[in-house]
């Protein structure tokens, strides 16, 4: 067990390295860095100050060493545009965005595990051409369409809920079900696919000549193994989510971490758009390394060699 | 006797709808176990021997349709029961052992929790007792160092281990019927003496009614009081062991015997039997003997369906020339 948690975390650690190499040297192969921060109508002589200033006159690979060294110290630089401190800018938003891919990520599981145990039960059933059919929608739908639609029924029509801002927990609810029904139609779909391969399995059988109830057999016996792939594809589902919040939190104008990522691109502000790029790759890689542990737990066999 | 069997099958049928029709697996079996008795059901792959135990147990897969003229357990019908009815039997009075012990114990719980859960989902214990039983059946099937097992999982034990804990997990609650379904087939040679042994002697100690599913007669010889003949889903030749061995009756039980060296009779370098061909489609309706294809003795009279000529007490063949000879007599 020890020896596969320290795999887990080398490996952890060799993909945030990898991660910051590659997300740095994308955003200096994006254009003149320079240039950007300067802005329109600046002369030549400005960029060329800018440039010494920010250090983009060095080798790559100082710069590179740099601003990792600072960010293993928990300095990401200052923000061009906002002229504070980038971890400040972002400590600011996480709680926003955290909550909200927590509230979408239990949204999606608490959808799409019962319809995809319900679809497996049933195969071709109502309940599993029903389920299929918001699987298709979900895929289908891109993710800001599905937003405005509910903006415009829940908001507008009916005015459950507010459309827009930051406040209370029902400022959460939109946004959540927005970014989580994303994640449902792939995690419903495995759960089927998983429990029916698990049902047909000896072990199940053996459960039943036990003299099981049916809800032993379902929820002890199959689900844990059905779920055991369905775990690590959350974890993949979540960090997908956190780059829909780009998207989700700007639609919604809620101050999270994807609504500041989106304004400091619009403002070249790259030491802020460099920073969240590494943050939520190391929050993604930290999930991955939760699902590995999660799944340890949940089968024996990674657990115990 | 007017003992009532502790298992009575009588015109037991399972068919499954198959591409191109109905596959009619088991077609009319009939047979009774009696308390204590050991009663092998033999036959070559795909006879529906494993369907015949699954249907019994309520076992069969969903799109498989079980019918019988009955089927009852201790004079109980099990047909019609209610699902809770059958919980009630299935681990607690009748238990099954399968022919794969690899895959047939959860690789996510504890050898421990799955064996604890057969006494604790049947009788009203405590966990302590159910442990202290597990570890006494562990013991009891042979299994040293019984109480580190309960930690272990399934993936750490091997097949015959395995089926070791399948055989002690059937006990729990100390069962009146035990139908094993090849339950050494998947097992190394010396393994298979060793659990064969086991059983039997498990049986004598516990009384209990064996019904043992097998393709192998050596097996049969060493551990039946009746046996079942089967081939292409239906019984052709039963009778007590000792009969089957020294008078079989059917051309297919005759073929299958000449399969198996036996000792004294079998001259060293002399060449074993087969028998030739292969077991007929089941799928549609049956015209003739099943055998018809196979038969050394097949002749016209074999055009159609054959029934069971009783021969005695328990004994019966289903061959013409057991017809004609009766008929003759």
């Amino acid at each position: 067990m020890l020896g596969f948690l320290l795999k887990r975390a080398a490996l952890a650690l060799a993909v945030a390295v990898t991660v910051s190499i590659i997300s740095f040297l994308l955003l200096r192969a994006s254009g003149d860095i320079a240039v950007a921060v300067a802005g329109e109508g600046a002369t030549e002589a400005d960029i060329e100050a800018i440039r010494i200033q920010f250090g983009f006159d060095r080798p790559l690979i100082v710069q590179y060493f740099e601003w990792a060294g600072n960010a293993l110290t928990g300095d990401l630089g200052q923000s061009v545009y906002f002229r504070v401190p980038v971890v400040e800018l972002i400590g600011e938003r996480m709680p926003v965005t955290m909550g909200l891919g927590a509230l979408a990520l239990v949204f999606a599981v608490a959808l799409s595990i019962p319809l995809g145990v319900a679809a497996a039960l049933r195969p071709n059933s109502i309940i599993d051409r029903l389920s299929l059919w918001i699987a298709v929608l979900g895929q289908a739908m891109p993710s800001f369409w599905f937003a405005l639609l509910l903006m415009l029924v829940m908001g507008v029509w009916w005015r459950w809920l507010p459309i827009s801002g930051a406040g209370g927990f029902d400022h959460y609810i939109m946004p959540a079900i927005a970014l989580g029904y994303y994640a449902t139609p792939a995690i419903m779909r495995l759960t089927r696919a998983g429990m029916i391969e698990v049902l047909e399995s000896d072990y199940i059988r053996t459960a039943h000549a036990k003299g099981l109830g049916t809800g032993k057999v379902l929820f002890k016996h199959a689900l844990r193994n059905a779920v055991i792939p369905v775990v690590s594809l959350a974890a993949v589902q979540f960090g997908f989510m956190l780059s829909g919040s780009i998207v989700i939190e700007s639609i919604f104008a809620l101050p999270g971490v994807g609504h500041l990522a989106w304004i400091s691109l619009q403002r070249s502000d790259f030491t802020v758009v460099q920073g969240i790029v590494l943050m939520l790759s190391v929050i993604y890689i930290l999930m991955a390394l939760v699902a590995d542990l999660f799944n340890a737990w949940l089968d024996p066999r990674i657990r115990v060699a | 006797m007017s003992e009532i069997p502790i298992l009575k099958v009588e015109d037991l049928r399972v068919s499954l709808p198959v591409d191109g029709g109905t596959l009619n697996a088991v077609r009319g079996v009939s047979f009774d176990v009696n308390r204590g008795e050991t009663l092998c059901i033999v036959g070559e792959s795909g006879c529906g021997k494993s369907l015949t135990s699954l249907a019994i147990m309520g076992l069969l897969p969903r799109r498989a349709k079980r019918e019988a003229a009955a089927l009852a357990f201790d004079g109980q019908s099990l047909q019609g029961m209610s699902p809770r009815g059958l919980r009630k039997l299935r681990g607690d009075r009748m238990a099954m052992i399968f022919q794969e012990p690899m895959t047939s114990l959860n690789p996510a719980y504890t050898v421990g929790d799955q064996l604890m859960e057969a006494l604790l989902t049947h009788r009203k214990v405590s966990r302590s007792e159910a442990r202290a039983r597990a570890i006494a059946l562990l013991e009891q099937v042979g299994i040293t160092a019984a109480e580190r097992r309960l930690a272990q999982y399934p993936h750490q034990l091997s097949g015959g281990l395995r089926q070791r804990v399948m055989i002690a997990m059937a006990l729990m609650c100390g069962p009146e019927l035990i139908i094993a379904d090849e339950p050494t087939t998947a097992l190394d040679v010396t393994i298979q003496a060793q659990i064969l042994h086991l059983l039997l002697e498990l049986k004598r100690e516990m009384g209990l009614a064996l019904v043992l599913i097998t393709h192998d007669l050596g097996v049969v010889a060493r551990i039946a009081d009746r046996v079942a003949v089967m081939y292409a889903g239906e019984v052709v030749e039963t009778g007590t062991a000792a009969e089957i061995f020294s008078d079989p009756q059917h051309p297919y039980t005759r073929g299958l015997l000449s399969c198996i060296p036996v000792p004294g009779r079998t001259r060293p370098g002399e060449h074993l039997g087969s028998v030739p061909g292969v077991v007929p489609s089941l799928i549609g309706s049956f015209t003739e003997c099943g055998f018809r294809e196979r038969c050394p003795l097949a002749r016209e009279a074999c055009a159609r369906p054959i029934g069971l000529t009783p021969l005695g007490e328990g004994r019966a063949v289903r061959c013409v020339l057991a017809e004609t000879e009766e008929a003759a007599a």
